[in-house]
């Protein structure tokens, strides 16, 4: 197993191993059509060994953490835990921010609350 | 001093590539008493038994130790060896070194170690065994089926017609189980009532066989051969022997708003009712819950238009005491509760239901006369989507059951082509994450639902089923295809997982039969021993056991009969000689036995004994009844006074064995 797949298996305590591939989470995932990987492939990129694909994907930043997927699947293998890890493994990395201080005025809109403003940065940021 | 022979096993590599068996056999014969030792591929073989029996007559063995697999495995096959060889077979010890041993560790060293512990320990009691006898017990010839469903029918025909007498007890007013709601019967689609009910009829006029419908089991008492049980016979406020099924009071009862179990609750009955037109025996029965009569005292409307004069509304339940040789469990089972899966709309639209509440839609006995129409508007439904898996092979977690239900798949096929094939104008989608179909014309059938019928089988589940606007939006993925779908459907049918039925715990409890953590009974073999619970006289037929569909319960309910049939034509049992005894002089008359053991095997009595003053003084001791005692050894842990011991496992023989290991 590589460090990469260990380290992911760790933070989120998730054993993709448990996944008997029924595709539930991704059948109640409201991000789907935005997505480039779907949270059944997560799974199995994570079981496979493919993480760092998955860690260079843009696609892991569309996953809202609705926990929609971890709330049905029948096997507790909770993929939205498995896409947490992935991101915070990526943030371990040097240099690789998320969101940047300076990116911060571009994406404000009257509508958006500050305190999501503020939750994201340190989701998102070192 | 015993002349002690022992035999290693090597089981061929199983206990040998773990255990050095050369080193056991000559570390046991320098033990005291030990004439002979020695080792061999397979002792269990012809062979091997052979060796140990012309041992004991060269040698004159007076005790054998066997270091091989459990004795739950091999103990009768070596004691009855010996008994051959003219050695009495409780002088027979077994170490186990198989599963004890050889099969859990990894080290040679530590194994073997061990593996000469065990045997020493064996030696040490087998000093201290002295010869046993085993008495007999008669055995009534009269079985009890606790479950009216097809697997106890089946099983109760065939042991009577065996020519034994066979009761079945039903908790239902009628039996017929969960296939009686059955519409069509999979993979050759008969009709479910054309083949259940003639079994029906025959159960109730087969002389042998007697149905206590309504009824229920209060108590077991008693071991294999000779067990005692108490039935309650629930008032069911109509004479059996008067009422003639007419039904006119059905027709007649007022209180018409009372759920309909039998379609399950999707139409009303009557407080007075005939669950169904095949029901057996077809009797009526009151509902005690919604009857005015009973809980007013004001109607009565039945008892007068009752020609047969049946209606009696001071009936009260009857305690009915028997005694039975063999109990066969046939419990059955339901479909699981679907509150807790919230995400189906189950409790939300009346359009999205079971597997089972579909079959009676689909029956022409059932709420719409076997018309499919939408529950909550009564139209045409045009598309349909079935879930398979609905809290099926769950991760163990309190919403559903670890267990793959095995009958969903194939009845989930069997509901798509007969939808197809009634309306040709519908869309049906199948989401499924595995399609199980092994068995005899299975996967054919599933084949042609996809291929002649023309059924969407997507490989992938339904994420969320939300009613809108009198549709159900239903969001699901499409694996194999890669995509997300978005079905507009007038209908969701959820394939539920089953699970046994919530009765049999407690029947469980009272046969002293074993379970497993989901409430199946437990098999004394898996492979070999199927039909039969570890508890002796006690046999399973059914999904009780397991999930299965109708043809192999039918098969497992006649091979359960066949194992009765074979215990009841004997007419005595041989006894377990390794029973609890008292020692009357140490006994103190503290009733602590009496209260532990499950057998109801101990009574005291009061004996005159001598006192020092030479005066004679009555004491109340504990005696126990050979013929009931299993040798369980309760009692012998719960004595203060160490007065209870039980003959082949006494206090001695065990610490002796404790000694020999610790030494």
């Amino acid at each position: 197993m590589s460090d990469l797949m260990q380290t992911v298996q760790r933070i989120s305590g998730v054993n993709p191993r448990k996944c008997m591939k029924c595709g539930k989470c991704t059948a109640s995932c409201p991000a789907y059509d935005e997505m480039e990987y779907h949270p059944h492939q997560f799974v199995d990129m994570v079981a496979s060994g493919r993480v760092d694909e998955l860690l260079r994907s843009k696609g892991i930043y569309d996953c809202l953490s609705c926990f929609a997927c971890v709330e049905r699947c029948p096997r507790s293998v909770e993929p939205a835990a498995l896409i947490e890890a992935v991101r915070v493994a990526v943030l371990r990395e040097q240099g690789c921010n998320h969101l940047k201080p300076q990116q911060i005025p571009q994406r404000l809109d009257e509508d958006l609350p500050q305190q999501a403003i503020t939750a994201a940065f340190r989701k998102y940021s070192k | 001093m015993q002349r002690i022979g022992v035999f290693v096993c090597w089981c061929g590599s199983n206990i040998a590539a773990t255990v050095d068996v050369q080193a056991v056999s000559d570390a046991l014969a320098q033990e005291p008493g030990v004439v002979l030792s020695t080792n061999y591929q397979y002792m269990c073989s012809q062979a091997g038994q052979e060796m140990i029996q012309s041992a004991i007559r060269e040698h004159g063995l007076t005790g054998v130790v066997i270091c091989s697999c459990s004795p739950r495995m091999h103990e009768a096959t070596f004691r009855k060896a010996c008994q051959k060889a003219g050695l009495n077979p409780y002088m027979v010890e077994i170490a186990n070194i198989r599963e004890q041993c050889s099969w859990i560790h990894k080290e040679k060293a530590t194994a073997t170690e061990k593996a000469i512990a065990l045997g020493k320990a064996a030696v040490a009691k087998v000093h201290l065994n002295a010869p046993l006898t085993a008495g007999q017990s008669p055995v009534t010839k009269r079985a009890l089926v606790i479950g009216g469903g097809i697997a106890g029918i089946q099983t109760a025909l065939d042991i009577a017609d065996a020519g034994f007498a066979v009761d079945i007890v039903e908790i239902q007013p009628t039996i017929g189980g969960n296939m009686a709601q059955i519409d069509k019967t999979f993979p050759t689609l008969d009709c479910d009532a054309c083949i259940l009910t003639p079994k029906m009829v025959d159960a109730a006029q087969n002389d042998k066989n007697h149905i206590l419908s309504y009824s229920q089991v209060e108590q077991v008492q008693g071991f294999v051969g000779n067990f005692t049980v108490t039935i309650r016979k629930k008032a069911r406020y109509v004479d059996e022997t008067r009422c003639t099924g007419c039904g006119l009071c059905t027709e007649k009862c007022p209180q018409k708003k009372v759920p309909n179990e039998f379609n399950l609750g999707m139409d009303n009955r009557r407080a007075i009712y005939i669950p169904f037109a095949q029901a057996v025996p077809k009797v009526a029965v009151i509902d005690p819950n919604y009857c005015t009569m009973l809980n007013t005292g004001k109607c009565g409307v039945c008892s007068k238009i009752c020609t047969a004069g049946a209606i009696n509304y001071h009936q009260k339940d009857e305690l009915i005491t028997r005694q039975y040789g063999a109990i066969v469990a046939a419990t059955g089972f339901n479909p699981i509760s679907m509150e807790k899966f919230d995400e189906y709309a189950y409790s939300q639209s009346p359009d999205v239901v079971t597997s089972l509440e579909f079959e009676r839609l689909m029956n022409a006995a059932g709420p719409t006369g076997g018309v499919l129409l939408r529950p909550s508007d009564g139209q045409h439904p045009h598309t349909l989507v079935f879930v398979q898996c609905v809290g099926s092979r769950c991760d163990g977690g309190e919403k559903g059951k670890p267990y793959c239900s095995k009958i969903c798949c194939m009845y989930t096929a069997k509901h798509a082509m007969l939808t197809r094939e009634k309306y040709p104008d519908t869309e049906v989608y199948v989401f499924y994450i595995d399609v199980r179909t092994p068995g005899k014309n299975f996967d054919e059938f599933y084949r042609r639902a996809v291929e002649e019928y023309g059924v969407h089988y997507v490989k992938g589940m339904v994420g969320k089923v939300v009613p809108e606007n009198g549709k159900l939006h239903v969001q699901a993925s499409d694996l194999l295809g890669g995509r997300q779908l978005h079905i507009d459907a007038d209908m969701v049918v959820l394939a539920a997982a089953i699970e046994p039925d919530k009765s049999a715990r407690p029947l469980a409890t009272m046969l002293t039969a074993s379970m497993d953590t989901n409430d199946f009974f437990t098999e004394a073999h898996p492979k070999l021993r199927p039909v039969e619970s570890p508890t002796a006289g006690v046999f399973l037929s059914g999904v009780c056991q397991g999930p299965k569909d109708i043809p192999e319960t039918v098969a497992q309910a006649g091979a359960a009969a066949a194992k009765v049939i074979g215990l009841l034509t004997k007419d005595h049992l041989t006894c377990n000689p390794c029973v609890a005894h008292s020692d009357e002089a140490m006994c103190n008359g503290c009733s602590a036995c009496e209260k532990v053991c499950p057998y109801g095997a101990i009574t005291y009595e009061s004996k005159p004994f001598r006192a020092p003053d030479r005066s004679t003084v009555l004491r109340r001791v504990a005696q126990v009844n050979p013929a009931v005692c299993q040798g369980c050894g309760a009692c012998t842990v719960a004595c203060p006074s160490g007065a209870m011991d039980l003959l082949g496992f006494s206090n001695q023989q065990i610490l002796a064995e404790v000694d020999a290991i610790c030494k």
